[in-house]
């Protein structure tokens, strides 16, 4: 069965059919994050003071792969042109560009950040032992800069056993630059630079600790919602990297050769959805690796 | 309005063949538009070290640097929304789903807000 209207408009609509129908799918697509964007703001406004963190994320790397996504934005728009100017050859390098645009931005979410956050350690204090631990705290100084406590201790965490053998009754942690030197104005906001590891070890009395985990996404409501949100763009990067991948092989050049107005049709289609994760991520990034 | 050539209106083409005459409209019409999708990008990315930068400057206090942070977001968006994505000048039937769209989601970002509504405690 052939589906009609891919090059002309529906009489009833003005459109050619896809164009109707990407913009239905985004318009789901709107709600879909809109859902978990609201989640968002509704557990970081009711965070208690000091259990929102700041500054865990690179930055860096988070605004490498935000120039990617643009940059690839860029490419399948010229893509698009390419294929409306019948540069078959333009379209094929335009169209390359942007799948390994895609490929890059995955390769680093999945084999270097997500990793880097699930070898990271940290551990949540409990409020009655807070003083306990205030040389790697800072509390006092934070007060009186009239800036958030800290609650959490992070680092390398040496033994890694302790994790799930209850005979270890402590946490032996090298500890991140804030709780090594936490009175040091230079802590008190986060950095664009991630800091090195300090040298400085802690001991930690698991019977002082609240919770202690990896960052993984049940260490707090901030890794929770950001490995939620980030994979489900992840999942929508990489499906639209398939797609590409599929208009890029010869199945591509055939339609262009049967009927090049089609494939154009079709490639900006994909390029609407391509945009829209882009247009997430300009979201993401601001609220997870700036704010 | 249509900037980029969109199929408007019933076209006297069969379906799958594009007359010379048209391809050639819209050659110049594309052609013209790729310096705008370069600026365009340029700005993207200009922008994106703006917001990087900004959210490092102190306006005070933490909701100020969230505003601007989302302000700069916001303009980016837009420029996706309207340039990549050709919504500044597209048929009135994209715009009514969008009206729809914009309409649930901000229900939906309101309903949040009611976990707020306390109306004995105030």
């Amino acid at each position: 069965m052939d589906i009609p209207y891919t090059t002309t408009a529906r009489p009833d609509t003005g459109l050619w059919n896809a164009k109707i129908g990407i913009w239905l799918f985004l318009a789901s697509e709107v709600m879909l994050f809109g859902g978990l964007f609201s989640a968002y703001i509704f557990l970081r406004l009711d965070a208690l003071p000091g259990y929102w963190p700041h500054g865990l994320l690179n930055v860096p790397v988070g605004t490498m792969n935000t120039a990617i996504l643009i940059g690839s934005s860029v490419t399948v728009v010229l893509a698009w042109a390419a294929l409306k100017m019948r540069q078959f050859n333009r379209y094929k390098i335009y169209m390359g560009i942007t799948i390994l645009c895609g490929v890059i931005f995955l390769v680093v979410k999945l084999a270097y950040e997500w990793p880097d956050k699930f070898h990271h350690f940290g551990a949540y204090i409990r409020q009655d032992r807070l003083e306990k631990y205030e040389e790697f705290l800072g509390n006092h100084h934070l007060l009186e800069r009239g800036l958030e406590p800290r609650v959490e201790i992070t680092g390398h965490l040496h033994n890694e056993e302790a994790l799930h053998d209850p005979n270890i009754h402590h946490y032996e942690v090298l500890l991140d630059q804030v709780n090594a030197d936490p009175t040091n104005p230079e802590s008190d906001r986060p950095h664009f630079w991630p800091l090195p590891k300090s040298e400085k070890h802690a001991h930690i009395d698991k019977a002082d600790v609240d919770h202690a985990e990896m960052f993984v996404p049940k260490h707090n409501t901030f890794f929770a919602t950001y490995f939620t949100i980030t994979g489900l763009h992840g999942l929508h990067v990489l499906g639209g990297v398939i797609v590409f991948v599929y208009f890029w092989l010869p199945i591509g050049a055939n339609l262009y050769k049967r009927n090049p107005e089609h494939l154009a049709n079709r490639v900006e289609v994909a390029g609407l959805f391509w945009h829209f994760v882009d247009l997430v991520w300009i979201f993401v990034f601001p609220l997870f690796y700036l704010l | 309005m249509n900037e980029t050539q969109q199929p408007s209106a019933p076209e006297p083409v069969v379906d799958g063949h594009v007359e010379a005459g048209q391809v050639h409209d819209d050659h110049a019409h594309v052609a013209a538009h790729v310096n705008k999708y370069l600026m365009v990008g340029g700005l993207l990315l200009l922008f994106t070290g703006l917001t990087v930068f900004l959210s490092y400057v102190d306006f005070g206090s933490h909701k100020m640097n969230m505003a601007v942070g989302m302000v700069v977001a916001t303009i980016k968006a837009g420029l996706v929304a309207m340039i990549f994505m050709h919504l500044n000048a597209e048929r009135q039937l994209i715009y009514r789903i969008l009206v729809f769209t914009a309409f649930f989601v901000l229900a939906l970002f309101f309903l949040t807000y009611l976990h707020w509504y306390d109306p004995i405690a105030r």
